[in-house]
């Protein structure tokens, strides 16, 4: 049972982290993005570029990783999302965007780095064991940078002045115009940071699970469940979203195991009883 | 409605329906392309499946959902066939049927969600009805179910109305009659409840539902109907399309496929009523023109689709018509 419990929270810490980037996107600029779990899978392609091909140090890949899409996802926002926001008459027009982003970055990836699922060498040997606890190192310490990155990102939301912008503009986009806010620069630098949450999540991981080019859409999925569990566009939910289902899915697959491959099934289902019960998540305000 | 208009809009229909019964065959046979049916028939029924899809976001629901439906209702359809041995015929709206009545049940509650949460609830429904059909027995698992008879002749008073399509030369013809001919009456219907009274309480409620209901209307009735009608629809293109392929797979209507209903809308433009057929042609034919542009046909497409929504914001019909807006 500890083994299941620490493999949840493990798990949690990495979907909490990609959670958090879709629903900042989300908050800032209202835009559902389809395309996060292919900027994860960028993310993780990079990491395996620098660390795995060119043997450069792990914390030079990461950042590698989190730069790149920070720079795509600033381009992406200017060039493409400002532009269908001011012309469009129905806001739902995003949405075509975002998945015509989604098929492309997933064509790119496909073209640039193959199909293959590709991994890299452990970036820590060794394994902890206590008790009847065997968790490796690497795991570890993966799961203990992601929570520095949820502690670092929830410190800049709440006390950096850019973190407050960001807070207004999601509370009240006119309200914060008018007091002064860059608006426009500070959705910009939102999109950039949710980008950028995603591609080192994708760092990560690749680490562990490898990474390879048909699992972008999954990964959107998931972060679009650990969302709704905790309420769109409300950071704290992001989080206890991303636990969650770390935590759901965890347990599930040991508890559920006997009946075949039905986790996932059971925990849609329980989602959907979930969401009939309480229609905002766990955290969300209510809007129309 | 001045009679001009009325003049415009009867030739218009018959315009339509001469190409489609008549010019498109003859189209075909000249040009020898007998495989075209296959690919228009898909067409047909895609768009009758986008049809359900663009009512939901008549009533302002973003509906990626639609995949689950037209999965069940092949499912239905399949199993009605090979296990009960019941004519294809007969299937067929019970298939519809069966997805209206399961939408109402998933519907009641799902339909209080609004704007993205409706929108990610119902992405999560087609990958349950995919995994559903995984994991029950009746769908056969993984293998799913196969060699399903192509549908038998229809008669009337001993008469033959429709012969057995085992008994045309060449069956996809068949099943593109059958696909145009249900197209055009799922969108006769369509285009006639959104101009009915019906239509404009939906309209009402996509504009406000507070208000819509505070004037009196009964908002949970009205939105599982549009929803009803939705997944009927795409009960019925999935059933047909099972019909086709004569076999079906868990995955063979996945998120993918809801997405693109999705898209085939947009693309259209939500203010017309057949921008879901506008857009499914563009879609489908733009994919497979590409295909001989080998690895780069995603990205192509995909590059298409990106410029076209920069472009074009609001479907493609907002290029020609612009005074016949209907919202």
């Amino acid at each position: 049972m500890e083994q299941v419990i620490a493999n949840g929270l493990y798990l949690g810490a990495q979907y909490a982290l990609i959670a958090l980037g879709l629903t900042l996107i989300f908050a800032l600029m209202n835009v559902l993005n389809f395309a996060h779990g292919q900027m994860y899978v960028l993310g993780g392609f990079v990491t395996y570029e620098v660390y795995g091909l060119l043997h450069w140090p792990f914390v030079v890949a990461l950042v590698a990783s989190a730069l790149t899409l920070a720079v795509l996802g600033a381009l992406i926002e200017r060039f493409l999302f400002r532009t269908v926001i001011k012309r469009s008459e129905r806001e739902e027009s995003t949405m075509l965007l975002a998945a015509g982003v989604a098929y492309f970055l997933d064509a790119a990836i496909l073209l640039l780095f193959g199909e293959k699922q590709r991994g890299v060498h452990k970036i820590l040997n060794g394994v902890f064991i206590w008790d009847n606890l065997i968790l490796p190192w690497d795991r570890i310490l993966v799961a203990g940078l992601a929570i520095l990155f949820i502690v670092a990102f929830i410190l800049m939301m709440q006390f950096t002045k850019p973190g407050r912008a960001m807070r207004a503009l999601a509370q009240d986009r006119v309200a914060a115009q008018l007091m002064g806010v860059p608006v426009a620069f500070y959705g910009l630098i939102g999109f950039a940071l949710g980008a950028m949450l995603a591609g080192l999540v994708g760092g990560l991981l690749v680490t562990i699970t490898g990474v390879n080019s048909g699992i972008g859409g999954p990964i959107s999925i998931k972060a679009f469940m650990m969302v709704m569990i905790g309420g769109a566009g409300v950071v704290g939910g992001a989080i206890a979203g991303g636990f969650i289902l770390g935590m759901l899915e965890s347990v599930g697959l040991t508890v559920l195991h006997a009946y075949g491959d039905i986790t996932y099934l059971a925990i849609f289902v329980a989602l959907m009883i979930f969401l009939a019960i309480r229609p905002n998540g766990l955290m969300g305000k209510p809007w129309g | 409605m001045t009679p001009m208009q009325r003049g415009t809009r009867i030739a218009g229909i018959g315009a339509f329906l001469v190409v489609v019964f008549i010019a498109v065959p003859m189209a075909i046979a000249a040009a020898h392309r007998t495989d075209l049916y296959y690919t228009l028939s898909s067409v047909a029924l895609l768009s009758i499946a986008s049809g359900g899809v663009w009512l939901t976001f008549y009533i302002g629901r973003i509906n990626i959902g639609q995949g689950a439906f037209a999965l069940v209702g092949g499912y239905v359809s399949a199993i009605l066939v090979t296990a009960y041995g019941l004519s294809f015929w007969l299937s067929l709206p019970l298939a519809g049927l069966f997805c209206a009545a399961a939408s109402v049940l998933v519907g009641l509650p799902i339909l209080r969600l609004r704007g993205v949460y409706f929108a990610m609830v119902t992405l999560v429904l087609t990958e349950v009805a995919r995994l559903s059909a995984l994991a029950l027995s009746v769908t056969n698992g993984a293998k799913g179910i196969t060699s399903i008879p192509a549908p038998g002749p229809i008669g009337l008073f001993g008469l033959t109305i429709v012969p057995a399509f085992d008994t045309f030369a060449e069956r996809n013809v068949a099943f593109y009659f059958l696909s145009v001919t249900v197209m055009a009456l799922c969108f006769a219907g369509l285009w006639r409840l959104v101009n009915s009274r019906v239509g404009r309480l939906f309209a009402a409620l996509r504009q406000n539902e507070d208000l819509a209901s505070s004037m009196g209307l009964n908002v949970p009735a009205l939105r599982v109907l549009a929803y009803a009608i939705s997944s009927f629809l795409g009960g019925v293109g999935g059933a047909i399309f099972v019909a086709i392929a004569q076999s079906i797979y868990p995955s063979s209507f996945t998120v993918n496929d809801s997405v693109n209903f999705m898209l085939n809308c947009f693309l259209g433009g939500l203010g017309y009523v057949f921008g879901p057929m506008l857009g499914t042609l563009v879609l489908y034919f733009g994919w497979d023109l590409l295909f001989q542009t080998g690895q780069y046909q995603l990205l192509i497409y995909s590059g298409v689709m990106i410029l076209l929504i920069l472009l074009l914001p609001n479907g493609l019909f907002s290029l020609r018509l612009p005074s016949r807006r209907s919202s």
